[in-house]
């Protein structure tokens, strides 16, 4: 029987509710106030749980916000006493994945959906035009920006040159070509299974 | 003249069901992709345009997105059924993956895969950054202006890692006045012949 119960459901939910709206640029933004709440301080997820759950939705498909879903099962079935407890289990890391997913998204995409309808509604007016035309060359250099950065988390580029290879030949193959992106990744998976980055 | 658009609420749900589940590592790019290459539901222009809402508002960014685009075509049940289509399919599947590679997970070829993988689809967002700049050409506050914004806000992102919220308000809001302006002088020479 899990050790859990309402009330437990509830903080779950309402630490993801919390952060929801602080998650500008993304909910990875917030991984390391979900570390500290998890890890440090409720020990519901061991400290390789919190960085496998993350590494695995990075390259599973979907949205990158899918990471919570896999901390919220991974925190019901710690908490239910883990797979072999049969289908209360089950259920119960399943209510973790919905508590989770609902309290990340319920607020920020309300407020987007408003805000959205808002500048849709209002789009002739200049200010609105302008800021939609100021903001232009700010995300497109944020895209490059985050590709840095998530290869600049493989370490120095002298010490791994493998990764800062792997992503300057896909970047230039994805700007240049129409190559299905599916085979880069593939090609990516196939050259670090073989241990070459 | 026609434009391209989804013919129904299922349609839709279909179509980002199907690019969700082609985004190993994240969405953006295969979004891009299907909806601005393939399917051209929105020109490049109006990509980057809905783009800069969805990553300013809080959120996940392709998340947002999808409400946006469904919102423009069917309203609210457009917006559900994107979301639902960019969730739902993935969920299953990462959580499908969880269960199986529980006991694989720290294997050196597993994790090696996960590394090569994830540098891989670092480069996609960056080349579809690199791609997006030529929908820059016709913006209104002129080249040089873009080319500025574009290089300060890489140095501040990557190199000095000022937090995101701090970039917009430093560079969106001064670049916001620099196009009004524009946008004036613009309407003032249109306006007098």
């Amino acid at each position: 029987m899990p050790a859990w119960g309402w009330p437990e459901l509830a903080t779950l939910f309402l630490h993801f509710v919390s952060l929801s709206l602080l998650a500008i640029g993304g909910a990875i933004t917030t991984v390391p106030e979900m570390h500290r709440f998890l890890v440090t301080q409720q020990a519901w997820l061991a400290e390789d749980q919190f960085s496998s759950s993350i590494a695995l939705a990075q390259a599973a498909p979907g949205p990158n916000v899918l990471f919570v879903a896999v901390l919220g099962w991974t925190v019901g079935m710690n908490a239910a006493g883990g797979a072999a407890a049969g289908a209360p289990a089950w259920a119960f890391a399943s209510a973790c994945v919905f508590a989770a997913m609902m309290g990340i998204l319920l607020p920020s995409a309300t407020l987007t959906y408003f805000a959205a309808r808002w500048g849709q509604r209002n789009r002739e007016r200049p200010t609105v035009r302008a800021f939609k035309l100021a903001m232009a060359p700010i995300v497109v250099a944020l895209l490059v920006a985050t590709g840095w950065i998530l290869t600049a988390g493989h370490g120095s580029w002298v010490s791994h040159p493998g990764p800062y290879m792997l992503t300057l030949v896909s970047a230039a193959v994805v700007w240049r070509t129409r190559v299905h992106l599916l085979w880069l990744l593939g090609a990516g998976a196939l050259a670090g299974a073989w241990g070459w980055v | 003249m026609h434009t391209p658009r989804p013919a129904s609420v299922r349609q839709l749900f279909w179509a980002f069901s199907w690019l969700a589940l082609q985004g190993f590592g994240g969405v953006l790019a295969v979004v891009q992709r299907e909806l601005v290459e393939k399917k051209q539901w929105l020109t490049p222009e109006e990509f980057v345009e809905d783009w800069a809402v969805a990553q300013i508002m809080p959120g996940a960014n392709v998340v947002n997105l999808a409400l946006i685009v469904g919102d423009r075509y069917f309203g609210w049940r457009g917006a559900l059924a994107a979301l639902a289509g960019m969730l739902t399919l993935p969920l299953l599947v990462v959580l499908g993956l969880t269960v199986a590679l529980s006991g694989v997970a720290h294997q050196p070829a597993v994790q090696g895969a996960l590394r090569g993988m994830g540098a891989v689809s670092a480069g996609l967002i960056a080349g579809t950054g690199l791609k997006l700049i030529a929908a820059l050409k016709g913006n209104a506050m002129g080249a040089l202006a873009c080319t500025a914004l574009a290089a300060l806000t890489f140095i501040a992102i990557a190199l000095l890692r000022i937090p995101l919220v701090w970039v917009l308000l430093g560079l969106g809001l001064p670049a916001t006045a620099w196009a009004y302006h524009r946008l004036l002088a613009q309407a003032k020479t249109l306006g007098a012949p």
